[in-house]
């Protein structure tokens, strides 16, 4: 079986190391599911979406937005060089 | 009506055309056909990482359940968003691992890190189990896509058998390289569809948003939300959980994750892909939408809403379009479980059982499987009735049970033993089955338990069962001591 190709360093991440800030993570999961019994209705809408839709779609968009976050401070650990 | 049909019928010719010219360039060994010689960039990873948001079961699914069940729906839309933050922190770990040993299968992952063929056949038989029902209603749904775009001159049975023959053709040509392929039309697809259906129809029927949910709230209240009891705030999130756990215990995704290039591909798609699966939502809009304008449809029928909405406000050439992009829905999923489950097949039950087994015996091995396992799943598709829902969802909680052992071989060397990792499995599923034979709820199991408890996912329980019995099991063995296999030396081979 002919080899993959070489592995190509990969110095735009930081490895396997977990770090204080990667339970940032972890928050927006938490206050999405956590706040579910407190926004099962259907008023006040928002943006002409149910209460619960627009809850839901507001954090999915921020859990989005902080694994960037997360991305953005990994990679900048890398290029200091004190990410491996 | 021909309209339709030709849309259909040149989108098919397009997918399969695709799916064959993915093979150019490339000879077809092991490591090229299940995993694309692991040289995916971002773009194709994502593709089939993106793959399980856009199956048969959310088109058809997604649409049906926003009709018939409002709020619970809701629930699709997050379980995928958590499992793609965690695939942050999961994937690259289990690519790195991959690459080092040069694993092409779910199964072989087990296999390195306990150092154990039974373990690796555990695993398979577990994947093959799960993966089968999963293709099976893809080529139903299929079958029902097809027939309902096509205005019913495409009788379902003619496009299950068509839809499994191009499979089959491309997928033993070119491998998973023609499923990236072919995924790329099916996002493009279905994103212009998704978008286009979802923002028209709320704004064509209702005049916006705000207006169809009110009227939807006044009509039927309390369904825009979830239950007290049921589908409650506690089922939701149990669901969400145990969803968002065996999201990436689809050997399929896991595999999947083994094609990309470098490990930073998992990072960045980690930040796109809950936006990209949030497209999902236009597909309940559709459901939402279909409500009040084509009433009516009970059951199983309420995953016709989508079509029946669709036909009832547009042209043919148009349901045609919309035929064509839940074509490649079926196709794209498909093609990706027919080859991971040959691929176990032929790596993880045939080759240790083999005395003496090449590459090229278990490339050519798991070609030809391509065909039976397609062939069983046709003949399952047309004579199985109803009965494959409870076996899909049978088979989610089935490859969840993988998740445990997964977990405590991820440092270097696993936390626990072979034995541990094995009694656990073996336990989870057999509470899975007892659980989906008996039809057995928390509720039933613990009938004494607060409302918040009976309505958590009784798939939690079957977790804990494994979660416990691996405990114990490990408490009284010991985990491997040395590393499992010398570095670079792949398994069984």
């Amino acid at each position: 079986m002919p080899e993959s190709p070489a592995p190509a360093p990969d110095r735009t991440t930081t490895g396997t190391r977990l770090r204080r800030y990667h339970w940032l993570t972890a928050v927006p999961t938490i206050i999405l599911l956590g706040g579910i019994p407190f926004v099962n209705r259907v008023h006040p809408m928002i943006l002409g979406l149910p209460l619960l839709i627009a809850w839901i779609l507001l954090w999915v968009v921020v859990i989005s937005g902080v694994m960037g976050f997360v991305l953005y401070l990994d990679r900048a650990h890398a290029r200091d060089g004190d990410g491996r | 009506m021909n309209a339709a049909l030709a849309i259909l019928a040149v989108t098919f010719a397009v997918a399969v055309a695709l799916g064959l010219a993915a093979r150019r360039g490339h000879v077809m060994n092991l490591e090229q056909w299940s995993v694309g010689g692991r040289a995916f960039g971002t773009v194709f990873v994502f593709l089939l990482m993106a793959g399980e948001i856009y199956t048969t079961f959310t088109f058809l699914g997604g649409s049906g359940w926003a009709y018939g069940k409002g709020g619970p729906a809701l629930y699709i839309l997050c379980y995928g968003a958590i499992a793609y933050s965690w695939s942050y922190f999961l994937l690259p770990i289990i690519w790195r691992y991959a690459r080092e040993k040069k694993l092409v299968s779910q199964a072989d992952f087990f296999v390195a890190k306990y150092d154990s063929n039974a373990l690796g056949v555990l695993v398979a038989l577990v994947s093959v189990a799960a993966l089968v029902p999963y293709l099976v209603l893809q080529l139903k749904g299929l079958g029902i896509i097809v027939s309902e775009a096509s205005y019913g001159r495409v009788p379902s049975t003619a496009a299950v058998w068509a839809g499994a023959g191009a499979l089959t053709l491309y997928v033993i040509v070119s491998g998973v390289r023609g499923s990236a392929w072919t995924a790329a039309l099916k996002d493009v697809m279905i994103l212009g569809v998704a978008l286009v259906l979802g923002i028209y129809l709320p704004f064509h029927y209702y005049g916006g948003y705000g207006a169809m949910f009110e009227a939807i709230d006044r009509a039927k209240p309390g369904f825009l939300t979830l239950p007290a009891s049921g589908m409650s705030p506690s089922w939701f999130i149990s669901t969400v959980l145990l969803t968002a756990t065996g999201f990436y215990m689809w050997p399929q995704f896991f595999a999947g994750a083994y094609t990309a290039k470098r490990e930073d591909v998992f990072r960045k798609n980690a930040v796109i892909l809950p936006l990209y699966q949030l497209v999902i939502l236009f597909v309940f809009f559709v459901g939402f939408a279909a409500i009040l304008q084509v009433p009516g449809l009970e059951g199983a029928d309420g995953d016709l809403s989508l079509f029946r909405i669709a036909e009832q406000t547009f042209s043919p050439a148009t349901v045609g379009v919309i035929g064509a992009a839940g074509l490649l829905t079926a196709l794209v999923p498909g093609s990706m479980i027919l080859l991971t489950g040959a691929t176990i097949l032929a790596q993880n039950v045939y080759r240790p059982m083999a005395s003496v087994a090449s590459d090229r015996g278990v490339t050519l091995l798991a070609r030809s499987l391509v065909g039976v396992i397609a062939l069983a799943s046709v003949w399952l598709t047309l004579r199985g009735g109803e009965a494959i829902v409870p076996l899909l969802l049978m088979g989610y909680n089935m490859v969840t049970q993988l998740f445990p052992a997964l977990f405590f071989s991820l440092p270097e060397r696993p936390m626990v033993s072979t034995a541990a990792a094995a009694a656990g499995i073996l336990a989870g599923e057999a509470t899975v089955a007892y659980l989906s034979l008996s039809g057995a709820s928390v509720a039933t199991l613990l009938p004494w338990a607060p409302q918040v408890v009976k309505d958590l996912n009784v798939g939690i329980v079957a977790l804990i069962v494994n979660f416990a019995v691996l405990g114990v099991v490990g408490a009284i063995t010991r985990a491997p001591r040395a590393p499992a296999l010398a570095p670079g030396q792949s398994p069984e081979r």
